[in-house]
């Protein structure tokens, strides 16, 4: 297992390599010009050549990219145009909102999805599982922003049970004013994940082991309990996992409805501040956080299912 | 090409609510029932009616007309941020999965790259550079979705190309390009139509939230996104302004998420 863990935390040096790589060189190659679009209609050609001296845009790209590893190396990240701080420092301050809203949002993704695919995959066909499958089609095409406010209207105006914005201090306090904004992300999430555990349930229960269990004269409670349901919950792990892109993507629209602060509101402000430093260090900042997660579901798995670790 | 082996339920609602919202969106190009721009400061915020379906938002304009107006852009930006990204992706699929070696780990380590990257974030990072409207979209979205039809065409000829129909092609002395064209690619789009459909929810869902955010479809243009934006500040006075176009939105992806998954159950082979 131990060798597992280092083989995976060696493999993660060329993708985080290749992560700086593909941020730099796909920001640098569009047609927008930063320091033209930070100035505006303000800066005349003296002031954009000065803005892109500061900012080192006047270098040649293998420069920039080399000057930018250093940032990185150094831990600052960059420095923000509109701060005048480092990067990295607006980062740690507006991280813990966001590994909130992710971690609650995904206990609440795991709490909907895991007996709901299992229901929806016993009852293969039947109604419950053409009502689950419908209720989930439909929740997939709302939109998190809209379904954001609706329930802020429903639940923080009309029966004032939750605040409509903040974040709030101390743990409980915390879970509660998070707990709307994490209810959207879990439901964009599960009408996903339910879809993709239901399947792997289904080939669980036409597997021979389940067949074999069946055979032996074990009933159903007594097989879905010892073999389906172990099996169920480990692969959730990895269906939750390859979703992970998919609730941090979901935190950058959903911080900004709520008002949290976050590395989602953060990034949405710096992109109108055009704030290049900020958008640069801060996309990578979320790519490094889908690999780290996504690292620690791999290993979870691995721990969970001692197969995995032979591949 | 794989035929159509049954029409069945799920298809067929998804087929008759896409004839439905073609002809709300093809109407409201032509005809609304009131003009979606027009400023009447003395019929602000009027709640629903028999004159104004949908009430009216806080400059008075009509939100029926809007909606109506407003969905050829969202359903125009989101088929283009599906069907471009999507071609480009299937050919460079085709081109990984075929040629195979050095090309595929290339191309495949890129996509692995990208991967990490989440999607809302990328695209907001490409949109923030390039600033906002339309054209900027069709971009961003053609530089990020295309991985993931890449990497299920490339998938699927990497199978294909060691069938007996393809090596009997290359057997009769067909030329790669001949092969790839005529043989592997019809062969390995299914899954990446049945795909397409399901991507064309979420960029439904991107798209509007980009405008929602201020950097997608900018004002005064009708565009679902933006009204819910407008409709923000008065949600509570007026809830119609920011229900109504959110309703359209809902209605337009389940339309696509049903025909998806009636293609996948159509197209898919038995067994």
């Amino acid at each position: 297992m131990v060798g597992y863990i280092f083989k995976r935390l060696f493999q993660l040096v060329p993708v985080l390599l290749g992560i700086t790589l593909a941020c730099f060189f796909l920001l640098r190659a569009l047609p927008g010009d930063p320091a033209t679009l930070l100035l505006g209609a303000r800066g005349g050609p003296e002031e954009v050549a000065l803005l892109k001296q500061r900012l080192g845009l006047d270098l040649p790209l293998w420069r920039q990219y080399w000057l930018f590893l250093g940032d990185i190396g150094s831990g600052t990240l960059g420095r923000s145009v509109v701060h005048g701080r480092a990067v990295s420092e607006l980062v740690l301050e507006r991280l813990p909102a966001t590994l909130w809203l992710v971690a609650y949002s995904t206990i609440i993704a795991v709490i909907l999805t895991v007996p709901l695919a299992l229901l929806s995959a016993v009852e293969r066909d039947k109604p419950v599982d053409v009502l689950i499958k419908l209720v989930f089609t439909i929740l997939l095409a709302i939109p998190s922003f809209w379904l954001g406010l609706v329930l802020v209207v429903m639940l923080a105006i009309w029966l004032p049970l939750f605040p409509t914005s903040g974040y709030g201090e101390g743990f409980l306090s915390r879970l509660h004013h998070l707990t709307l904004p994490a209810l959207v992300i879990a439901l964009a999430t599960a009408s996903l994940t339910i879809r993709s555990l239901r399947s792997g349930i289904l080939n669980v229960l036409g597997s021979d082991y389940v067949t074999t269990a069946r055979a032996k004269g074990n009933g159903t409670n007594r097989t879905m309990r010892v073999h389906v349901l172990p099996n169920a919950l480990i692969s959730s792990i990895s269906v939750l996992g390859a979703h992970t892109s998919w609730i941090i993507g979901g935190t950058v629209v959903i911080e900004t409805v709520f008002a949290l602060p976050g590395l989602g509101s953060l990034f949405v402000e710096s992109i109108f501040a055009r704030d290049y430093p900020m958008i640069q260090g801060l996309t990578i900042v979320f790519a490094v956080l889908v690999v780290l997660i996504n690292l620690a579901t791999d290993i979870a798995y691995a721990l969970a299912d001692p197969r995995i670790r032979l591949d | 090409m794989t035929r159509l082996r049954r029409l069945n339920p799920t298809l067929l609602i998804g087929l008759a609510m896409l004839a439905l919202l073609s002809l709300f969106v093809g109407l409201g190009q032509v005809w609304t029932p009131h003009d979606p721009f027009r400023i009447d400061y003395g019929n602000t915020l009027q709640p629903p009616s028999l004159s104004h379906w949908f009430g009216t938002d806080d400059l008075g304009r009509d939100v029926a007309s809007r909606v109506m107006a407003g969905g050829l852009v969202d359903l125009r930006v989101a088929l283009i941020c599906v069907a471009a990204p999507a071609i480009l992706g299937a050919a460079i699929g085709a081109l990984s999965g075929y040629v195979g070696g050095r090309v595929d780990t290339v191309i495949m380590r890129i996509t692995d790259i990208f991967w990490a990257f989440p999607f809302h974030v990328l695209v907001i990072a490409i949109v923030g550079v390039l600033g906002p409207g339309e054209f900027n979209l069709y971009l961003a979205f053609l530089l990020v979705n295309w991985i993931s039809f890449a990497r299920i065409v490339r998938g699927e000829v990497l199978v294909l190309r060691e069938l007996e129909f393809v090596q009997a092609a290359r057997s009769f002395g067909g030329t790669d390009r001949h092969i790839v064209a005529r043989h592997v690619l019809p062969n390995a789009v299914t899954p990446a139509i049945v795909y397409a459909m399901a991507d064309v929810v979420l960029t439904i869902l991107a798209v509007t939230s980009l405008s929602f955010l201020g950097l997608g479809i900018q004002p005064p243009t009708p565009e679902w996104g933006l009204m819910i934006s407008d409709g923000r500040e008065f949600l509570f006075d007026a809830w119609w302004i920011a229900t109504c176009p959110g309703l359209a939105i809902i209605y337009t992806g389940v339309t696509f998420a049903l025909i998806g998954e009636g293609l996948d159950t159509a197209l898919r082979p038995k067994g």
